[in-house]
C-alpha cells in the first residue's frame, strides 16, 4: 500500500516536471515559429504571442531570394549530414569492435591513443586542416566535410562502451564455430547488435554536421555548395540591404524543419531498437 | 592645410615614378592586345556591387539566375565570389586569395575586389601592393575621376597619396528626425528650423535638455555619435611603421560626452550599440528616440524597413558635424590579366555622371560626382516619398563636400569595434575608467599581435 | 593455451578493422596538429595582409600567455560550463530513470522524449540569436514581465555578470538534457530486465534501487556523458559568442578559452592559437585521464556480471 502511494506521488511529481521541461522546450519554438509568420514591421510593434499573416510572403522571400540558393543549400546539407553520420557510425563501430573483439599487440596503445585524441577541440586544427585540404585539391567541394567523419573519437568511445555492456564474445565464437568470416560477422551479428547505439549516434552525429558551420565556412566557396548555417550567415551578417528579422526567422524555421522531420522519423526507431534491445539470434 | 600640400606633391612624385615604371608593363597588356582573360574574378560581400554593374555597365550581356556568374557581351564572364561580411569571412578568403595570386592561373585570379571604409586602408597599403594604383591600369584621376569628391580620393589612396580605389558611392550623413516629436517639442517640424537646434554639439545639448523634459530621448545610443566624434580625429590610430596605438584626444572625448550624455538621460539606456533589435526597435512608432545619424543608405534600409507607421514621419537636416559612414570601393587587384575590362568597368561605375545619376534614382544611393549631386539637390525628382516629399540631396551635397577624412591606418576596423565595446561597460556603470581602459588594450593586442603599446592622451 | 592460438590468429583482423579510422585521423586531424604545434614556437602572424614570420621564438608564446588573462578564461568557462551541467545531469538522471521505471506509468513518454530533444536540434548559434532577441531590455521576456506586473521596470538582463552567465548555463541546459537523457536511458535499458524483477522482489524503494543498482551500472554511460560534456565546456563557444558579441562582456567576464583562441584565430595569430591550444590539449587530457580513471576503476566486476548474463540469455 504505501509503496504504491510513493509511486503515485512520483508519477505526479514526474508530470509537472515534465511539463514544466516541456514548456521551456516548445517556448521558444514557438517563439521562432510565430516570429518568422509575421512581417518586419510587425516585429517592430513588439512581442505578439499570436501569429501573423506573413509565413507566405517571408518563405517566398527566402526561397525566391536569386543570391541565396535555399533549396540547393538544403539539398547539400542532407548530403553531408547523411555522409557523416553513415560513414561515422559505420566505421566508428567497426574500430570499436576491432579494438574489443580482438587482441593485438598495438590494442592497448591504439585505445589510448584516441582516449587521448577524444579531448582534442576542432578549432585548434582548423588552420593546418584548411592549408591541407587545398594542397589536396579538395578546396570548395563537399569531400573534406565528409570524410573526416571516420575518424570520430568520441563516437568511437560510445560505441567501445556499448559494447562492452551489451557484446558477449561468446556470441563471437559462436559465429566463428559456424563458419562465419569476420567481416561478415561483424556486418551480419554486430551491427544489428548496436542498432540502438548506431540510431542514438546517427542522431548526433547528422544534427552535429548539419548545424556545423566553422568548418564549411573555411572551406565552401561557390555557391551551390553552400550549407544551411553558411546560408544563415549570410542572411544574417550585418548587412543592410538583407535587413528583415522575417526572412532571418523564416530561415532559421527552414533550416531546423528538416532535421526536425528526420528526428522524428529515428527516434521512433531509436526508442523501440533500445526497448527491443538485447541479443536476437 | 600644410599637411594636404604635402600629400599633394607626394602624389605627383610617386605618380611620376610609377608612370615611368609602367611603361613596360603597359606594352605587354596594351589596348588592343588580345591577352585579355576569358574570366573576370570579382570579390564582394553581398550583391550590390553586381546589381549596380548590371544597371549601368554598357557591356553586361545576362546574368545567371543564382547571379554567380554575368556574361559580357564579348564572351567575357564575370565570376562573382560573394563571401559575407559577417565574422571576418569576407576579409579571410579574400586574403587567402590574394595571397595565392602570384600562382594562381590567369582565369583564377582576382581581378576585382571590393573593400569598405572601415578597412579599405589595409587593402591600399602600398607595401602590400595588392591593389592596383589606377594610373597604372590608365586611369588619371586628375582628370579622369575629377568630378569625384575628394575625400573618397584620399580614402582610397595610399599614404603616398597614391589612388588605389575608386568609388561609385559617398556616404554623407545627416541627422534623420521624427517630425511628431519635433512638432511637439519644438512647435515645428520645419528642417531649417531644427536644423539650427541641432547645428553644433553645444546647442544640441540644449537641445537636448528640452527633448528630456518632454520625456524623449535624443538620440538611440552612444555609438550613434561614434562615427562623428571618429570621423575627426586628427592623427591615425596608428602611424605608418609605428607599433603604437594614439588615442585621440576626439574619442576621449566621445567617452566623456557619451557618459554625460547617458547619465543626463539623453540617451536610451535599453539600446546598447548598434545592429541590434533593441536598435531596430528604437526607430520604431512606439519609441521615444528623437533622431538618428544616417546616411543615405541608412536611412533607406535600416530606418524606412524598420519604421512601422506611414510614410512622411520623418525629416533630414544637417548633422551636428559633418561626418560621412559607409563606402564600398572597387579595386583592380595586382596581377589581373582583365586589366582592359578593369579599367572599362571602374571608370563607367564611378567616373560617369550619367550612369551615376541613374544609380542614385534606381538604388537611392548618394552617388560620386560632385555636379551630379548638386543637380540632383535641384531637382524635384529626387524627393523622397518617405521623407514626405523632402529632397534629402539638398542636404547631403553640402555635407559631402565638407567631410574632412580623418587619417586613415591599417588598424581602424578593430580600434573603432573594440573601443566601443570597451567602454560600453563603463558606460553601463559595469567597470571604472581605467578597468575599460585596460579591456581595450588586452582586446587590441589580442586583435593585433603587432601592437607593443597604447597612448592615450592626458 | 586456447586462447592465446585464437588471438594470434584474429590479430590481423583487428588491424584491419581499426585501419580506416587512423589513416582518417592521420591525414585530416594529426598532420595539422602537428602543424599547429610547431607553430606554437614560432612567432608567425598577418598584420593587414602582410605576414610576419614565422621566426623561432621558443617558449615565448607560453610565457606570455601565462601572463595574460588565460587562467581567468579558464575560470569563466569552468563557471559556466558547471551552472549548465549541474542541473542538466541531474534532471537527465531523473528523467531517465522515471522514463525507465515500468512502475510509474507515465503516459506520453514518446511525446516528452521528443519534445525535450528538440532544443539541440537548433543551431546553436541560431539559439543564441534568439536568446539575444528575446532576453534584450525591449525583447519579448521583459514585456512579458512587465505586462503579468512581476517587474516594474525592464531587467538588463545582458548588462550584468549574473544575467548573462545565467543566460549561457540555462541555453547549454537546454540544449544538453535532452541528448543526455536519451544517452541514460539507453544505458538503463541495457540493464538486465532480471536484476529490476530481483531487485523488485527484495523489496527495495525505487530510490535504493537507482543508488544501488542503475548509478552503478550505467557508469560507463555515466563517464562518457561526463567527458564528452567537459571537452563540450572546454569547447564552448558559439553561445557566449553570439550572445555577448565575441566580447564576453560585462567586463569579460563571460569570456571563454575557445572565446580566446578564436580571437587569436582571427588576428592570424598562428603561434599565440598554437601555443593556446597546446595548453588547451593538456589541459582536457589531464581531466579526461582522472574522470576515465575514476569511473572505470572497480567496476569490471558488475560488467563481467551482466555479459555473462547476457551470454546466458542469448539462446
Amino acid at each position: 500500500m504505501k509503496s504504491k502511494k510513493t509511486k503515485h506521488g512520483q508519477t505526479i511529481l514526474a508530470y509537472i516536471v515534465l511539463i514544466f521541461l516541456t514548456f521551456l522546450c516548445l517556448f521558444f519554438f514557438y517563439i521562432l515559429i510565430v516570429n518568422s509568420t509575421r512581417s518586419h514591421a510587425d516585429l517592430q510593434k513588439g512581442f505578439s504571442a499570436i501569429p501573423g499573416t506573413y509565413f507566405l510572403e517571408n518563405l517566398k522571400n527566402v526561397a525566391n531570394d536569386g543570391s541565396f540558393p535555399m533549396f540547393r543549400g538544403i539539398i547539400n546539407s542532407l548530403i553531408v549530414s547523411g555522409s557523416s553520420a553513415a560513414l561515422c557510425t559505420y566505421f566508428s563501430a567497426l574500430t570499436a569492435y576491432g579494438l574489443y573483439a580482438y587482441d593485438f599487440k598495438a590494442k592497448k596503445a591504439a585505445f589510448t591513443f584516441i582516449m587521448a585524441i577524444l579531448v582534442m577541440p576542432t578549432q585548434v586544427t582548423a588552420m593546418g586542416f584548411l592549408r591541407l585540404i587545398t594542397n589536396m585539391g579538395m578546396y570548395d567541394s563537399l569531400l573534406p566535410l565528409i570524410i573526416p567523419s571516420i575518424a570520430s573519437p568520441a563516437v568511437f568511445y560510445f560505441m567501445y562502451s556499448y559494447l562492452q555492456s551489451s557484446l558477449p564474445l561468446s556470441l563471437v565464437e559462436a559465429a566463428r564455430i559456424d563458419g562465419s568470416g569476420e567481416f561478415k560477422t561483424f556486418n551480419r551479428i554486430v551491427l544489428p547488435i548496436m542498432k540502438p547505439a548506431i540510431a542514438v549516434q546517427a542522431i548526433f552525429t547528422f544534427v552535429g554536421s548539419w548545424n556545423n558551420y566553422f568548418v564549411p565556412a573555411l572551406v565552401i566557396q561557390s555557391k551551390d555548395k553552400m550549407t544551411v548555417p553558411i546560408l544563415i550567415a549570410t542572411l544574417r551578417g550585418a548587412d543592410y540591404m538583407n535587413f528583415d528579422m522575417g526572412k532571418i526567422y523564416m530561415m532559421i524555421t527552414v533550416a531546423i524543419v528538416p532535421i526536425i522531420i528526420v528526428y522524428l522519423l529515428l527516434s521512433k526507431y531509436i526508442i523501440a531498437g533500445v526497448t527491443l534491445g538485447g541479443v536476437k539470434e | 592645410m600644410k599637411k594636404r600640400a604635402v600629400a599633394v606633391l607626394l602624389a605627383a612624385v610617386t605618380a611620376a615614378g610609377l608612370l615611368a615604371g609602367c611603361g613596360g608593363k603597359g606594352a605587354e597588356n596594351g589596348p588592343g592586345s588580345t591577352e585579355e582573360g576569358k574570366v573576370i574574378n570579382i570579390y564582394s560581400w553581398n550583391d550590390e556591387f553586381r546589381t549596380r554593374l548590371e544597371a549601368v555597365y554598357p557591356e553586361v550581356e545576362s546574368t545567371s539566375d543564382d547571379g554567380t556568374v554575368t556574361t559580357l557581351k564579348d564572351g567575357t564572364e564575370i565570376h562573382w565570389i560573394i563571401n559575407p561580411n559577417q565574422d571576418g569571412v569576407y576579409q579571410q578568403k579574400l586574403d587567402e586569395a590574394l595571397m595565392g595570386q602570384v600562382d594562381a592561373a590567369p582565369d583564377d585570379k582576382v581581378d576585382i575586389f571590393l573593400s569598405e571604409t572601415d578597412y579599405v586602408y589595409k587593402y591600399t597599403d602600398a607595401e602590400a601592393d595588392v591593389a592596383m594604383p589606377l594610373e597604372d591600369l590608365g586611369i588619371d584621376p586628375e582628370t579622369d575621376l575629377a568630378d569625384q569628391y575628394e575625400f573618397t580620393k584620399t580614402t582610397a589612396s595610399d599614404e603616398n597619396g597614391v589612388q588605389r580605389g575608386s568609388t561609385w558611392q559617398c556616404c554623407p550623413g545627416l541627422l534623420v528626425y521624427r517630425r511628431d516629436i519635433a512638432k511637439d517639442v519644438f512647435g515645428t517640424d520645419d528642417p531649417a528650423a531644427v536644423g539650427e537646434k541641432v547645428k553644433d554639439w553645444d546647442t544640441l545639448k540644449t537641445t537636448a535638455e528640452e527633448l528630456k523634459a518632454k520625456g524623449y530621448y535624443t538620440f538611440s545610443s552612444y555609438a550613434d555619435t561614434f562615427r562623428l566624434y571618429g570621423n575627426s580625429i586628427s592623427e591615425p590610430w596608428v602611424a605608418v611603421g609605428d607599433t603604437t596605438i594614439k588615442v585621440d584626444q576626439k574619442i576621449m572625448d566621445w567617452i566623456s560626452d557619451s557618459k554625460e550624455w547617458l547619465d543626463a538621460g539623453y540617451l536610451d539606456k535599453n539600446v546598447k550599440g548598434q545592429w541590434n533589435d533593441d536598435w531596430n526597435k528604437a526607430m520604431s512608432s512606439s519609441s521615444k528616440v528623437f533622431a538618428f545619424l544616417l546616411p543615405a543608405w541608412g536611412i533607406d534600409f535600416t530606418l524606412n524597413p524598420n519604421w512601422d507607421g506611414g510614410d512622411g514621419a520623418w525629416a533630414v537636416t544637417n548633422p551636428p558635424q559633418e561626418y560621412n559612414w559607409g563606402g564600398s570601393y572597387i579595386h583592380a587587384c595586382t596581377g589581373t590579366d582583365n586589366p582592359e575590362h578593369v579599367k572599362d568597368i571602374i571608370l563607367s561605375l564611378t567616373a560617369d555622371k550619367d550612369n551615376l545619376l541613374k544609380i542614385s534614382k534606381d538604388y537611392l544611393d548618394f552617388t560620386n560626382t560632385v555636379s551630379g549631386m548638386q543637380e540632383a539637390a535641384e531637382s524635384d525628382e529626387y524627393a523622397s516619398d518617405f521623407l514626405g516629399g523632402q529632397n534629402p540631396y539638398q542636404y547631403y551635397a553640402p555635407v559631402a563636400e565638407n567631410i574632412e577624412i580623418a587619417p586613415l591606418s591599417s588598424y581602424d576596423q578593430g580600434c573603432v569595434e573594440l573601443i566601443q565595446n570597451s567602454f560600453s561597460d563603463y558606460f553601463q556603470g559595469n567597470v571604472d575608467f581605467d578597468r575599460a581602459k585596460s579591456n581595450f588594450e588586452t582586446a587590441i593586442k589580442e586583435r593585433y599581435p603587432d601592437i607593443t603599446e597604447i597612448q592615450w592622451p592626458e | 593455451m586456447k586462447k592465446k592460438r585464437k588471438s594470434i590468429s584474429y590479430a590481423k583482423w583487428g588491424y584491419l578493422f581499426i585501419l580506416p579510422f587512423f589513416i582518417c585521423f592521420l591525414i585530416f586531424s594529426l598532420i595539422p596538429l602537428i602543424d599547429t604545434i610547431r607553430y606554437s614556437f614560432y612567432e608567425y602572424y598577418r598584420s593587414g595582409i602582410k605576414e610576419i614570420g614565422p621566426n623561432f621564438i621558443g617558449m615565448d608564446n607560453y610565457v606570455s600567455l601565462l601572463g595574460s588573462d588565460m587562467l581567468k578564461y579558464a575560470g569563466n568557462t569552468l563557471i559556466l560550463w558547471i551552472i549548465g551541467f549541474i542541473p542538466q545531469i541531474v534532471i537527465a538522471l531523473l528523467l531517465a530513470n522515471w522514463f525507465t521505471d515500468i512502475r510509474l506509468k507515465i503516459k506520453g513518454k514518446q511525446f516528452f522524449k521528443v519534445v525535450i530533444y528538440l532544443p539541440n536540434l537548433i543551431m546553436a548559434s541560431a539559439f543564441a540569436m534568439l536568446f539575444f532577441a528575446m532576453f534584450s531590455t525591449n525583447g519579448p521576456i521583459n514585456s512579458i514581465l512587465t505586462s503579468i506586473g512581476l517587474i516594474s521596470e525592464p531587467i538588463d538582463f545582458l548588462g550584468s555578470v549574473f544575467g548573462t552567465r545565467s543566460l549561457i548555463g540555462l541555453m547549454n541546459f537546454l540544449m544538453w538534457f535532452g541528448n543526455t537523457t536519451i544517452m541514460l536511458m539507453a544505458a538503463i535499458m541495457g540493464i538486465s530486465q532480471d536484476i529490476f524483477e530481483a531487485c523488485e522482489l527484495d523489496g527495495c524503494t525505487s530510490v535504493k534501487r537507482f543508488f544501488y543498482i542503475t548509478l552503478p551500472l550505467i557508469r560507463p554511460i555515466l563517464a562518457y556523458t561526463l567527458i564528452t560534456s567537459i571537452i563540450g565546456g572546454l569547447q564552448m563557444f558559439d553561445v557566449p559568442q553570439i550572445l555577448t558579441n565575441g566580447q564576453g562582456n560585462p567586463d569579460r567576464t563571460s569570456m571563454t578559452l575557445i572565446m580566446f583562441l578564436n580571437s587569436h584565430l582571427k588576428s592570424r595569430n598562428y603561434g599565440m592559437a598554437g601555443a593556446l591550444s597546446v595548453y588547451l590539449f593538456i589541459v582536457s587530457a589531464i581531466l579526461c585521464f582522472f574522470v576515465y580513471k575514476m569511473t572505470n576503476g572497480n567496476s569490471s566486476d558488475a560488467y563481467g556480471k551482466i555479459s555473462k548474463k547476457k551470454a546466458k540469455r542469448g539462446r
